[in-house]
């Protein structure tokens, strides 16, 4: 794809984060497209592309009344999001539509308008994992960690230290859902969840949503924001059953996803001024900053630990709280591009400084799948 | 009221010789014909080569302990917290979802790559379900 040639020039969450028991589910993803579409300044019949995941398209088509000649309902998790971005900056390239709508909404903490995840038994995954006693991801996620501790000498303090230095750039988020300062024995005497991890780990049940408005980059100039241009995307699956993984000392989707954005932004690691990956639980950073390159795995723990990535560190890492302090509705992959995008525009609650790049890393069901979007403010 | 039962499988006609083997006491494997590949989970090809040549055979029943967790909270139906959900890494080469019998659900007994055997849990009549248990010896 084209470096640059298409932007995001709208970008919004839900006008509530966290609990939002007067909404139900359909009603936040029109809540973030309607506030998306203002920050725009658009209207929504200047919209003729969409893209959603788990509710279908069609469904947010017809609630906001658009009539797209696009359409795309790439539904593998939480990073869909990423997929959709990726997707669209094809799809706009190719001259399938102009203007794309991507939204992201959960009730899941709430849980109106939303039909209960299930696994079907005669399913792979219902006949090889569900009756060994999965039951939600906490039970399934974290199951590769202990063998990732074990090859890289790993330690639970600084796994524990994801989120102590999570829950600093929370602090300076108004909208993050939980700002009080921990420390590492905070989290290592917090409830146990499933060993090695407690609930300090996991990230938090909310409800909520965003959403996204692209263009292409030569339209993008007249909008009312700082366009935020698209330098590089990257995609892949592996298993949707984690107990089928390559490996548990790396995800096979990260190392595609991760390494082709990279390529095709043309960027090194050391261009990175900011970074998002997606925290559904404490291990995912250090998969990510192993499998992106950005150092070695048996590094990663250790990095983190030393405070490389906490406000003033050298690589700031989920700005905004992340998954385990922000908010995660389900599906947290477009609360990491909403960060992304504010980063970019330089609105972010906690600025960094000057960034003009930024690589934003989503994962999929337990590491099923990945999305790797780079973003730039400079054309 | 019965207690809440644990998740039961149900076959389909590509893992039906799966769930057979183990109601006949046997952890059963495919392997291809044409490039020796063992894989699992079933599937009535290689997923390595594509070749539609693959043979089903008597698995050792031998393992090691690859990775785990220890759920506490929430428990599925049927389990009583806290149990482990763990990974065995095949003598064969394909890991599998498993649980852990006859040793203690804690990080202590539960010592990666500890060596397992297989034993078999009878749901049902129809389904007898592959656990592991620390290996004799």
């Amino acid at each position: 794809m084209r470096r640059n040639a298409v932007a995001v020039v709208g970008a919004a969450e839900t006008t509530e984060l966290g609990v939002i028991p007067n909404m139900s589910q359909i009603q936040l993803h029109a809540d973030a497209a309607l506030n998306a579409i203002a920050d725009a300044g658009l209207k929504l019949s200047d919209i003729d592309g969409i893209a959603t995941a788990v509710e279908t398209p069609q469904q947010i088509a017809h609630y906001l009344g658009i009539t797209p000649t696009w359409v795309d309902g790439t539904s593998v998790g939480g990073c869909s999001f990423m997929l959709h971005v990726r997707h669209a900056a094809a799809a706009i390239e190719a001259g399938l539509c102009k203007t794309v709508l991507i939204t992201h909404a959960e009730s899941g903490k709430s849980m109106i308008g939303k039909q209960p995840r299930s696994t079907p038994a005669d399913s792979l995954n219902g006949q090889f994992e569900a009756p060994f006693g999965v039951y939600g991801p906490p039970s399934m996620f974290p199951i590769p960690v202990l063998r990732y501790m074990k090859t890289y000498g790993i330690t639970h303090e600084q796994i524990a230290m994801v989120a102590v230095v999570q829950r600093e750039w929370a602090a300076k988020n108004p909208r993050a859902t939980m700002k009080a300062p921990i420390t590492v024995e905070d989290v290592l005497n917090s409830r146990m969840i499933a060993y090695p991890f407690r609930i300090l780990q996991c990230c938090l049940v909310t409800d909520g949503g965003g959403a996204l408005i692209l263009t292409s980059a030569d339209r993008a100039k007249d909008f009312r924001n700082k366009p935020v241009y698209i330098l590089g995307t990257g995609e892949s699956v592996e298993t949707p059953m984690v107990s089928q993984m390559e490996t548990f000392n790396s995800s096979r989707a990260f190392k595609v996803a991760g390494p082709t954005a990279f390529k095709e932004a043309g960027i090194a690691h050391k261009d990175v001024d900011h970074l998002m990956i997606y925290d559904a639980f404490a291990h995912l950073p250090l998969y990510g900053l192993g499998d992106l390159g950005f150092m070695p795995h048996e590094e990663t723990g250790k990095f983190i630990a030393d405070g490389n990535t906490r406000p003033g560190g050298k690589l700031p890492l989920n700005t905004n709280g992340g998954g385990l302090s922000y908010m995660h509705s389900g599906m947290y992959g477009m609360y990491a591009l909403q960060e992304s995008v504010r980063q970019m525009r330089g609105i972010a609650p906690a600025q960094v400084k000057d960034a003009t790049i930024s690589v934003c890393h989503g994962v999929g069901g337990m590491f099923a799948a990945s999305g790797t979007i780079i973003f730039t403010n400079e054309k | 009221m019965a207690e809440p039962a644990r998740a039961k499988p149900k076959p389909t006609p590509e893992t039906q010789h799966f769930w057979d083997g183990t109601q006949a006491g046997e952890l059963r494997l495919q392997r291809c014909d044409a490039c020796a590949n063992v894989y699992f989970p079933p599937r009535p090809f290689c997923p390595c080569c594509a070749s539609r040549k693959v043979s089903v055979f008597k698995a050792s029943g031998k393992g090691t302990l690859y990775s785990y967790v220890i759920n506490h909270r929430p428990a599925a139906p049927g389990f009583t917290p806290p149990y482990a959900i763990a990974v065995v890494e095949l003598d064969e080469g394909p890991r599998m979802m498993s649980n852990i019998i006859d040793c203690p659900q804690t990080p202590e007994a539960l010592e990666l790559d500890m060596k397992l055997e297989v034993a078999f849990e009878k749901l049902d009549d129809k389904i007898t379900l592959p656990l592991f248990r620390p290996a004799k010896g």
